[in-house]
């Protein structure tokens, strides 16, 4: 299974970086929200994919998947949500200035 | 602290104080209290002239930075001695000269002497330290005070020029000989001058001694204008004449001369240092006296002038320094009298071309030109300027019975000696010393009659300035009136000087070469028979009058000589060439796109990656720990990869938008079947706010233009983001391979234990983020409270260009 995962990760961050390199804002946003999955998963994947029960001890289950992850991607998640929105607006804020997505317009001018 | 310190440290403070004067009634000129400094140091200095006869030498030492072995130490010895000297003594008098020469009213007086004496006190520095980084903070401290008094007249274009130049090739060279201080440092363990030179065995047998000679030898040479960095000094000139005079021919340019004969006891002795020293002074003294000739301004040649004198103590000092080889007293003693020829030619030569800047300067002053084209005839308007320029120039052509004569007189026996010398293929080149110097004497003799007849004699020309030239003040004429007496004085009685000042100096050049308690045998003859030497003179006397006579007509001759070798020319290209260049190279990868630096970034990323994970070893995948795949999970995987690589093929926003949102809802499965719910929940709702906020931007957006709806394949993104993404997968599966021999276990069983029995929750994970790791959590809600106030504040404030709140809908 990890295995699989590692290669799901390696595509997502392929795919990611190749939207990060194009000219449209936009794809550049979603690409950084595919790169933002890709290292979700890959924490994820990173502690070992053994099946156990949900960290809740109320289930008293003999084995658990690790907490530790979940807990540091949480917090990811929190922080790129974040991070995420405010680049959106400010791409809907540049758009609205400069009538323009296009990252080769949006250039600074030679001697500017 | 000493007298010592206090002496390089007065000329700072008067610096400082400098400024206040403008406060005084009646607004004196300033440089009556300025000249009270020099001249008080001046007589302090002869005052300890027995002392470092007797005893060889004062040091005192204050401590600065001991812990890296940097100490202010002064040591005031024989080379120092003369050094101060003239230093105080030629400033003395270029103040007063200065004090008539520039114009309280029209002149910023107060920044002039406030960078004179911020000049005088760096170079008494640089004589008197003995710490070579101290020296080098001195050294850099004079080319930084005679970059602003160059640049005096800083409305000028000319002025700025000049300065730039003289900083760039002297700072070059200050940094080189940083350079080799610190191999000087690496081979002998220390700064300290005295100590280097006790250890001068050690550093001969060093494989680092060539690099540490050339480079002190490029910062001595730099400084002292020699060939081929002799141009800062003619674009110099442009500084006022007082300036002139004082750094750019008596101590300044000197200071390379006293740095060679500083490091003297450490490498004299070297085929190298011998070779170098010579080969560039010989050089410079050939080309700057040929040089000289050509020059229509009046303080160009005599630019060039000390450009070649300086070349012929540069070759003297190198010629002495073969007296170090030897270990046979005699034979020592045979060659060291270059270097009494060089130590009485520097006093000799600071003492008329001194006299010449001033008598120029007043030239200047009185007629408004310094071209020689327009003027002739001043010998009886100015009798005295005449007398002056008289004495200096022809102590400058060596005519007796001048100073120059006995120090040109002395030059040839050290060339002519140099011949004897059967070491370091001497045998083979010995022979043109004695050629290069007797001609570069008749070029000096031809300049140094040019420079007299033409200004003074003959009748004045047309197109001459309208001023009356008439004789200059008093004033004005003191301080060369000194100077020229004191060249006739040294010529006539050049045992003034021997035991006083040569003596000693030698001594610290040539350590080593004399018994305890022994002096060396100091004695210039004022005549010595029917010699070589001066026959040697009357035929530089004889062609040197032939070639003024010819001169005009050899001018249309030797122009286009000229101008086939152009220095400057080279320098100025260079400048250019290293402008544009390192322009179009930034330009060529500076591009401004977003998307260039990225894919530098991501380059960069992988190559470094793959090779450390390549050289090291690292890849290694083994699958044996990894769990088994369950139908489910494969089609989730499936989906998620589905829609991700639908991304970049979907040619409208919204189902680009629409397929981001399906990949994160598949990465919220995942969250499910891996057990864990708080992730899956958060997940859930973040996706659909995200996917929200996305499409109420939307709809606001302007549409796209046609050509951007389809994403353009481009093969370099295609291979770096694939590269990006096999990195990944590649150290991904290694370290996975790597965690079935692990040494250590996850911490997680303590989290797992511990959290009902010491936090009191059963979520562990809620209990890690508010609990265990509550931190975290807290920082993360200022990142949204940031998020949140910066997105509030970037739709409501709107600000127009003249930075005022734009009122909404106007």
């Amino acid at each position: 299974m990890e295995l699989m995962m590692a290669i799901a990760v390696g595509i997502l961050f392929m795919i990611g970086v190749y939207l990060i390199l194009s000219r449209s804002l936009l794809r550049i946003i979603l690409g950084t929200s595919l790169l933002t999955h890709a290292v979700h998963l890959l924490l994820l994947t990173m502690a070992r994919l053994k099946k156990g029960a949900p960290p809740l001890l109320g289930e008293q289950a003999s084995a658990y998947t690790d907490p530790i992850p979940a807990a540091l991607i949480l917090t990811s998640i929190v922080i790129s949500f974040g991070v995420t929105s405010f680049f959106f607006v400010l791409a809907y804020k540049s758009y609205q200035k400069l009538q323009t997505d296009d990252m080769e317009q949006l250039r600074g001018d030679e001697g500017e | 602290m000493s007298t010592l310190h206090a002496a390089i440290i007065f000329p700072f403070i008067l610096a400082i104080a400098v400024p206040l004067l403008q406060k005084l009634p009646g607004r004196p000129h300033p440089g009556w209290a300025v000249l009270s400094g020099p001249a008080a140091l001046f007589v302090y200095f002869l005052a300890q002239i027995p002392l470092v006869q007797s005893t060889g030498g004062i040091a005192s030492a204050i401590s600065w930075i001991p812990s890296l072995g940097i100490e202010f130490i002064v040591n005031l010895d024989g080379l120092s001695l003369l050094f101060v000297l003239l230093i105080t003594g030629i400033g003395s008098l270029v103040v007063l000269y200065s004090v008539f020469y520039m114009n309280k009213e029209k002149e910023a007086i107060y920044r002039f002497y406030v960078y004179l004496l911020l000049f005088m006190g760096a170079m008494l520095g640089v004589v008197l330290s003995d710490n070579l980084i101290v020296l080098y903070g001195f050294w850099e401290l004079t080319s930084i005070s005679s970059f602003l008094l160059i640049a005096f007249w800083h409305h000028r274009e000319r002025s700025r020029y000049g300065a730039l130049k003289s900083m760039l090739i002297t700072v070059f060279g200050g940094l080189a000989m940083l350079g080799g201080f610190v191999l000087i440092y690496l081979m002998t363990g220390s700064f300290s001058l005295k100590e280097i030179v006790q250890s001068a065995d050690m550093i001969a047998a060093h494989p680092l001694l060539l690099p540490a000679l050339v480079l002190v030898l490029l910062g001595a040479f730099t400084k002292s204008a020699q060939f081929p960095f002799h141009i800062w000094l003619p674009d110099a000139m442009e500084a006022p004449t007082p300036v002139s005079a004082y750094l750019h021919s008596a101590t300044m340019v000197k200071a390379g001369l006293y740095l060679v004969a500083r490091f003297s006891p450490v490498f004299s002795g070297q085929a190298a240092w011998f070779w170098l020293v010579c080969a560039v002074g010989l050089t410079t003294l050939v080309f700057g006296s040929f040089k000289a000739i050509k020059q229509t301004d009046l303080k160009a040649m005599l630019a060039f002038s000390t450009i070649s004198q300086l070349g012929l103590i540069m070759a003297l000092l190198g010629l002495g320094s073969a007296a170090g080889y030897f270990t046979d007293g005699q034979q020592s003693l045979f060659y060291s009298k270059a270097t009494m020829a060089a130590i009485f030619h520097l006093i000799n030569h600071a003492v008329f071309k001194g006299a010449l800047f001033m008598v120029v300067g007043i030239v200047d002053h009185e007629t408004g030109t310094r071209d020689i084209r327009k003027l002739g005839g001043l010998m009886t308007l100015m009798p005295v300027t005449f007398t002056a320029a008289l004495i200096g120039t022809f102590s400058m052509a060596g005519i007796p019975p001048f100073g120059g004569f006995l120090s040109k007189e002395l030059f040839f026996t050290a060339v002519l000696n140099a011949q004897e010398l059967g070491i370091w293929s001497m045998q083979t080149w010995g022979g043109l010393f004695p050629v290069i110097a007797w001609v570069a004497s008749v070029f000096t003799f031809t300049y140094s009659m040019i420079l007299l007849f033409r200004t003074f004699m003959g009748k004045r020309q047309h197109g001459a300035p309208e001023k009356q030239p008439h004789e200059a003040p008093v004033g004005m004429l003191i301080s060369p009136a000194i100077m020229a007496s004191l060249a006739l004085l040294f010529g006539l009685f050049p045992g003034l000087l021997t035991y006083s000042l040569i003596e000693p100096a030698m001594a610290s050049i040539l350590p080593g070469l004399l018994a305890p308690g022994e002096k060396f045998l100091v004695s210039i003859p004022f005549w010595h028979g029917w010699t070589t030497e001066v026959f040697m003179t009357l035929g530089v006397i004889l062609i040197g009058s032939g070639l003024f006579a010819l001169q005009p007509r050899l001018r249309a001759l030797h122009r286009p000589l000229f101008s086939r070798i152009s220095l400057n020319a080279a320098y100025d290209s260079g400048l250019r060439v290293l402008e544009r260049s390192s322009r179009r190279l930034t330009n060529r990868y500076m591009t401004g796109s977003v998307r260039d630096y990225l894919v530098y970034i991501f380059t960069f990323l992988v190559v470094v990656l793959g090779a450390i994970m390549v050289a090291f070893d690292g890849f290694g995948i083994d699958m044996s720990s990894f769990a088994p795949i369950t139908i489910y999970e494969a089609a989730i995987l499936l989906a998620l990869i589905g829609a991700a690589i639908a991304v970049p093929f979907a040619n409208s926003r919204l189902l680009a938008i629409i397929l981001t949102g399906a990949a994160g809802y598949m990465v919220t499965l995942f969250f499910v079947i891996f057990r864990a719910p708080d992730l899956a929940l958060t997940q859930l709702i973040v996706e659909t706010v995200s996917v929200t906020l996305f499409l109420l931007c939307f709809y606001h957006l302007p549409k796209l233009k046609k050509e951007l709806s389809v994403l353009k394949f481009k093969l370099t993104n295609f291979l770096v983001s694939l590269g990006v993404g096999v990195m990944v997968t590649l150290i991904a599966l290694s370290a996975l391979s790597e965690g079935s021999s692990h040494p250590f276990e996850s911490i997680s069983k303590f989290f797992l234990e511990a959290s009902y029995t010491l936090a009191g929750g059963k979520n562990v994970v809620n209990v890690i983020l508010v609990d265990f790791r509550g931190f975290d959590t807290m920082l993360e809600i200022v990142v949204l409270g940031i998020a949140s106030l910066a997105i509030y504040a970037m739709i409501r404030l709107n600000l127009g260009e003249d930075g005022e709140q734009v009122p909404p809908h106007a």
